[in-house]
């Protein structure tokens, strides 16, 4: 899932200033999830910030919805109108929500509630842990599962490198060596000769290196404005 | 001038805080009366969210009771809920509202007397404290 964690508080508020109505959209999907942004997050930012209003005797009208994707025009829609009567919206989606909903509320001003952090797993109850870097050209099959790309510190290609002691990594004795990881993986699997693959020179043109990526999926596209 | 007095909010779970003030009461036990009790099955049930809504509902000090480590009739709840106190009073600071009027205190159901002492304490923290940033006039 797509990863966020809540700004501070202030730096919330001073994306704020001026303004004197507030609807805190939350967004139902991952930011839920990993309980940033989802519908109980949005009650407790609204709550400070109505204690915040009242301790600066500031006149503040808050609003709080939380819809199930703002990554997705369909579920925008419905809440066109409500968002016309507030003065800013401040999002708690990712950032990809967070556009979309700029983009289609324009030209009322949309502001962020979360940083964006990582593609991650849920490792345990409240531990998120970074597992992909949506890279565009996916090679676990060959390291056992184990993606290098957003495990190792370098991204190596064809590791360990010379930082890896022990099983952990030089970055830091938290971080267990990715390349390490690979090699036990493919040890357990019997596999331990595609080690010795020697992976060539990465293509990064499908990585975010470059301009913004699209798919276009004709078949997924509807017909004469229906939807497919 | 009026004198200040607290109000002060227990959320007190079921079988062993409540059961505490109960007793106290049994006991004629003397504790300050600025203390409103909301009785929970358990302080399990306790968010954040609760906590902070007691604040903006005109709440001094808040403080959740529970059971004694160990001894949480649906095992773990205690410990969530000073998990929950912590997050709410970290994010009562954040905007400007000190965190001491928000406590945990691990009450056993058979100890009335340290009911009445996490009572008294904490409407003497309301006291020190004053009326809650909430509250003042301008």
């Amino acid at each position: 899932m797509i990863v966020g964690e809540r700004k501070p508080f202030n730096e919330i508020r001073a994306m704020l200033e001026g303004y004197k109505k507030v609807l805190i959209l939350g967004c139902g999907t991952c930011v839920s999830v990993c309980m940033a942004g989802g519908q109980k997050e949005v009650s407790l930012l609204a709550s400070q910030l109505r204690m915040d209003a009242r301790l600066r005797k500031t006149e503040m009208v808050l609003g709080e919805n939380t819809i199930q994707r703002q990554c997705d025009r369909e579920y925008i829609e419905p809440i066109v109108e409500q968002a016309g009567n507030y003065d800013v919206v401040l999002s708690m989606a990712c950032g990809a929500g967070v556009q979309l909903l700029a983009e289609m509320l324009t030209p009322l001003p949309v502001v962020p509630a979360l940083n964006t952090t990582f593609l991650a797993v849920a490792d345990r109850e409240g531990t998120w842990l970074e597992r992909c870097r949506g890279c565009g050209n996916c090679i676990l099959a060959d390291t056992g599962g184990i993606c290098p790309v957003a495990r190792c510190a370098k991204s190596l290609f064809n590791g360990p490198c010379g930082g890896s002691k022990e099983g952990k990594c030089e970055v830091s004795l938290d971080i267990p060596c990715a390349w390490q990881l690979i090699y036990d993986r493919l040890s357990d699997l019997g596999q331990l000769s595609q080690m010795e693959i020697i992976q060539p020179i990465r293509d990064w043109r499908p990585s975010d290196s470059g301009a913004p990526r699209s798919i276009v999926r004709e078949d997924a596209i509807g017909v004469s404005g229906e939807k497919a | 001038m009026s004198v200040f007095e607290p109000r002060v909010v227990a959320f007190c779970c079921h079988f062993c805080a409540y059961s505490a003030a109960d007793l106290a009461g049994s006991m004629r036990l003397e504790y300050a009366p600025n203390v409103r009790i909301v009785k929970l099955m358990c302080t399990g049930k306790v968010d954040a969210l609760l906590l902070l809504k007691a604040f903006e509902d005109g709440a001094d000090a808040v403080y959740v009771a529970g059971c004694e480590e160990g001894d949480c009739h649906f095992l773990e709840g205690n410990l969530r809920a000073t998990k929950q106190v912590d997050r709410a009073r970290k994010m009562l600071e954040e905007v400007g509202i000190e965190g001491d009027r928000l406590r945990m205190y691990p009450i056993g159901a058979s100890d009335a007397p340290s009911f009445a002492a996490a009572a008294n304490e904490m409407t003497e923290k309301a006291r020190q404290l004053g009326p809650s940033p909430l509250k003042k006039e301008g």
